[in-house]
């Protein structure tokens, strides 16, 4: 279908556009900017004067629960939620159950959210077999079958010989590797951060150097074996001055944080708000402060919602036995926009963190407006403004810290391949289901 | 027309002159908290009283717990004497509703059991919702329901008596 | 988002005991001076009143614990509420139901009030935000947090035998880190206005950060234990020894154990306190636990009358 979308604001991180202006839309792909192409003529018009144009949001980490947690969420209403944020990338981590170790799982995710014909989904295949951390995985054949990284997720991978082989073995064919830095003893039964509010509320600790310790060790391993790595979810202050150390002496590493360790910390907790029950915990203001700064100065390449849907059930209990986890691909936007304007950082620089550096990591193409490109884009009002409430949510998941919080930055039209996947105010979802 | 207030120094000295012929020296006197305990000291000193005078405190034996809750100032009840079989005299300030002396009385029964009860007022202003009477009573006083009867003493020891607006709603 | 302090109604007035921290100063006064008229009132021959007459209490422990409940019990019966037991522990928890499931079933049974004690942390805070307008609820010790009327027993003990809390100096020795009544402690005696608050143990023991609380942290129990008024030590559980935080229980008796030397070293007159149960040789040695300046039994008197007065006042309480 061809589409003209006219008059918007028009922002490419890649490429530093920020004008407005028009864009043309033509057979799954970008056709021009600012002129018609000879011929256009639009099926469609889309009115974006007021609105900004941006890549589709790319997401480093939402879980879509399937196969296995069904019941805490599914593929439909994630991918259903990713398309509402304007995210028209995401990449799936392999903790699903059974975990991503087999090139049949692999394939059966694909299809299936290829079906769903919603957003792009990039799994990431399971490091080790069971992500039990003893024997690597086929990851040539789960690369095959379309995975574009190995992570351990949250798993422990206690023995640091498999973790250097998994490295080397990687690095035989390229592949990167992405590691959530956390020494499982230092962490074992931790909830919170160790510092002055899990002291007051008698809640099991997890030192920051349960972090830094697992990253020095990753750091020194990638500089021995010249792996790839993705450093996942950093969550401290001296954390943020490692990577920029190590990036400096010029490792091959790139690392993200989530949205919600930008703008929340220990304080967040309140009276054991189990929605500030996050892995890795929610630390001090202090490390708020230098993860935001870091990702502002590009030491950190992206930001991601880290979404993981939970069951209400899970989140009823008592801090220490509710489920870890927040739902948040949908806020992933509008978190984004906050950040930006709290560290007063240029649109067109900030949106990068989601759009062409997020692609950068993924090492897959997109994340960028230029004709001849495929056009994932999100049409956003930067101004629409709105309270989050559980209604809200298109995900399963209605565990969010931000809840009640006023966020401005609502994603109305959200395009995969030229195709309208989440158009604002539609009576139906648009352009979904088995076809 | 402003009601007429009695003067309690006066008024003590009536109900002292009331009891002296009808209260034995052995008997049990306990004041009720706090307008009470004042008029009850006087008494007990001035009927020259063998036993040592007693307190009490109705906080845990009102009727209204369950709308007001627990009183913020709850002083302890204090009867260092043997109530059973003993003769005894219950002393408040005002008598009105009669509801404190009813839960005076079942807190003096949690102590042992009396061999008589007798009940004396410095004031009664009447209105009573319960079937309760004083044995000796300083004065009767006719005042509105919205206001209060409150005895104060002052620094040297000397009792008053005032007439307050209620505040807020009746109990 | 932070939400408001559950246990405080919208007037100030508390609904619900569930931690010492953010209750106002006049409050915990007015809880001491209660429980001194109920003091009296266990002194008598009828040691009831007719407060809670018609209401019941349920003792609802998930975590076992017979002293505890048995003074609740206690303190519920001489106020002639009905008295409740359950040991959640074993049978509905292991059946699979939730905390908040087992609450609403008891709710369902006309509960006024619910008597919690839990092993994790905020597990009283969890069912105070769930259950139905009036029914309060008093946290017995929940994970490492709380124990609210622990703590308000010890500062009835502390002004029983030193009548004012200003000018004092009060120690509090041992698993801190652990501890869910040094917690409450620490709260009541900054809130009361105790100029000087100490906690003694080695670094495994004491939580980060805690002089943040509004505690002067000594490693050393001689230095710590100068010139204190107020000894108060806490129970040493013996599975610290195989979490690597204590090498033997005879080491810790060494370091932070109090016997008659040490305690030369606090006032004179000062007065040795623990919560209970005591593990002699271990904290304490038995001279001192059994001296003339322990008030550990006097405890546990005082443990009834307080206890009563928390109950009176929160059940009169919207």
């Amino acid at each position: 279908m061809n589409i003209h979308i006219k008059g918007g604001r028009v922002v490419d991180p890649a490429t530093g556009l920020d004008r407005t202006t028009d864009l043309f839309v033509a057979d799954g792909r970008i056709a021009a900017l600012g002129r018609p192409p000879a011929g256009f003529g639009a099926a469609r018009t889309i009115e974006a004067t007021g609105l900004t144009v941006c890549p589709g949001l790319v997401d480093l980490s939402v879980r879509l629960r399937e196969p296995g947690f069904e019941y805490k969420a599914t593929l439909d209403s994630e991918m259903a939620a990713a398309a509402a944020g304007g995210v028209t990338s995401l990449a799936c981590p392999p903790d699903t159950d059974p975990p991503l170790d087999e090139p049949g799982l692999v394939e059966m995710l694909k299809h299936r959210a290829k079906s769903l014909n919603r957003t792009r989904v990039y799994p990431v295949g399971a490091l080790t077999q069971g992500l039990k951390g003893e024997r690597i995985t086929e990851m040539a054949q789960l690369a095959e079958a379309g995975c574009v990284a190995f992570s351990q997720t949250d798993a422990p991978l206690v023995d640091t010989r498999v973790l250097h082989r998994a490295l080397q073995y990687a690095t035989t064919f390229g592949y990167p590797v992405w590691l959530r830095p956390q020494d499982p003893h230092l962490s074992h039964g931790g909830v919170a951060h160790d510092g002055q509010v899990a002291t007051r509320l008698g809640l099991p600790p997890v030192p920051a150097v349960a972090e830094t310790l697992a990253l020095s060790a990753i750091l020194l391993l990638v500089r021995e074996t010249g792996a790839r790595v993705h450093l996942c979810r950093l969550s401290a202050a001296d954390s943020v001055d490692m990577v920029r150390q190590a990036k400096a002496m010029g490792l091959p590493i790139t690392c993200d944080v989530s949205v919600n360790h930008v703008h929340l910390s220990e304080m967040d907790i309140g009276f054991f708000d189990a929605n500030c029950h996050l892995v890795p915990p929610l630390r001090s203001l202090r490390d708020r402060d230098a993860l935001r700064h870091g990702l502002a100065d590009g030491t950190i390449d992206a930001i991601c919602s880290d979404h993981t849907p939970v069951d209400d059930d899970a989140k009823q209990l008592p801090f220490g036995e509710s489920a870890a986890g927040a739902t948040g691909v949908e806020l992933l936007l509008p978190l984004a926009l906050k950040w930006a304007e709290e560290v007063r950082l240029p649109l067109v620089k900030a949106l990068a963190r989601v759009t062409s550096d997020a692609t950068r990591v993924l090492g897959v193409e997109g994340g960028r407006i230029e004709p001849g490109g495929r056009a994932d884009l999100c049409i956003f009002d930067p101004e629409a403004s709105y309270r989050v409430e559980p209604a809200m949510l298109r995900s399963q998941g209605r565990n969010t810290p931000f809840l009640g919080y006023e966020l401005k930055g609502r994603a109305l039209y959200t395009l995969v391949d030229g195709q309208i996947v989440f158009e604002a105010g539609a009576t139906s979802e648009v352009v979904s289901g088995e076809q | 027309m402003k009601t007429r207030v009695p003067d309690a120094e006066s008024l003590l000295a009536a109900l002292i002159e009331q009891m002296r012929p009808a209260v034995p020296a052995d008997t049990g006197m306990i004041g009720i908290h706090t307008g009470g305990v004042w008029v009850a000291q006087r008494l007990h000193r001035a009927l020259g009283l063998t036993a040592p005078l007693g307190t009490i405190d109705v906080a845990f034996y009102r009727d209204d717990y369950g709308s007001r809750g627990l009183s913020p100032k709850v002083r302890p009840s204090d009867i260092p004497f043997d109530v059973t079989d003993r003769d005894i005299v219950l002393v408040d300030d005002v008598l009105y509703t009669g509801r404190t002396i009813r839960a005076a009385i079942n807190e003096l029964f949690d102590y042992g059991r009396p061999g008589r009860v007798r009940l004396a007022a410095l004031v009664d202003r009447g209105g009573r919702q319960l079937p309760i009477a004083p044995q000796f009573v300083g004065s009767t006083l006719e005042v509105a329901d919205g206001e209060l009867v409150v005895l104060s003493r002052a620094e040297d020891g000397r009792l008053s008596l005032s007439v307050q607006a209620r505040v807020g709603a009746g109990a | 988002m932070l939400a408001a302090n559950p246990q405080l109604s919208a007037h100030g007035e508390l609904r619900h005991l569930l931690t010492i921290e953010g209750l106002p100063r006049e409050t915990i006064l007015q809880i001491l001076d209660t429980a001194t008229s109920f003091v009296s009132v266990t002194e008598r021959d009828v040691k009831k009143v007719p407060l809670l007459r018609g209401k019941s209490v349920f003792n609802l422990f998930f975590e076992p614990s017979t002293r505890t409940r048995t003074t609740f019990e206690i303190a519920a019966k001489r106020l002639s509420a009905d008295v409740i037991n359950l040991n959640v522990g074993a049978s509905s928890q292991s059946k699979g139901e939730t905390l908040l499931d087992t609450v609403a079933n008891l709710s369902a049974m006309h509960a006024d009030m619910f008597v919690v004690r839990h092993a994790q942390s905020g597990a009283a805070h969890l069912i105070a935000r769930h259950v139905a307008p009036n029914i309060h609820v008093i946290n017995a010790g929940d994970g490492r947090h709380a124990h609210p009327t622990q703590a308000l027993l010890d500062m009835f003990t502390i002004r029983h035998y030193k009548s004012e809390f200003s000018g004092l100096r009060v120690a509090i020795i041992g698993d801190v880190l652990h501890s869910r009544v040094a917690r409450s402690q620490i709260h009541a005696l900054t809130t009361l206005g105790v100029p000087e608050v100490r906690v003694i143990g080695p670094r495994t023991l004491l939580p980060s950060e805690v002089s943040r609380l509004g505690v002067h942290v000594f490693h050393d129990m001689r230095q710590g234990l100068k010139d204190v008024d107020v000894v108060m030590m806490l129970r040493l559980q013996t599975e610290r020894m195989s979490g690597a935080l204590l090498p033997s229980a005879q080491e810790f008796f060494k370091n932070y154990g109090l016997n008659a030397d040490k305690l030369a070293v606090a006032r004179p007159d000062a007065i040795v306190m623990h919560p209970g149960p005591m593990n002699r040789g271990v904290e304490i040695d038995s001279t001192v636990a059994d001296g003339g300046q322990s008030v550990i039994l006097p405890q546990v008197t005082f443990g009834i009358a307080v206890r009563m007065a928390v109950m009176s006042i929160v059940a009169g309480n919207p």
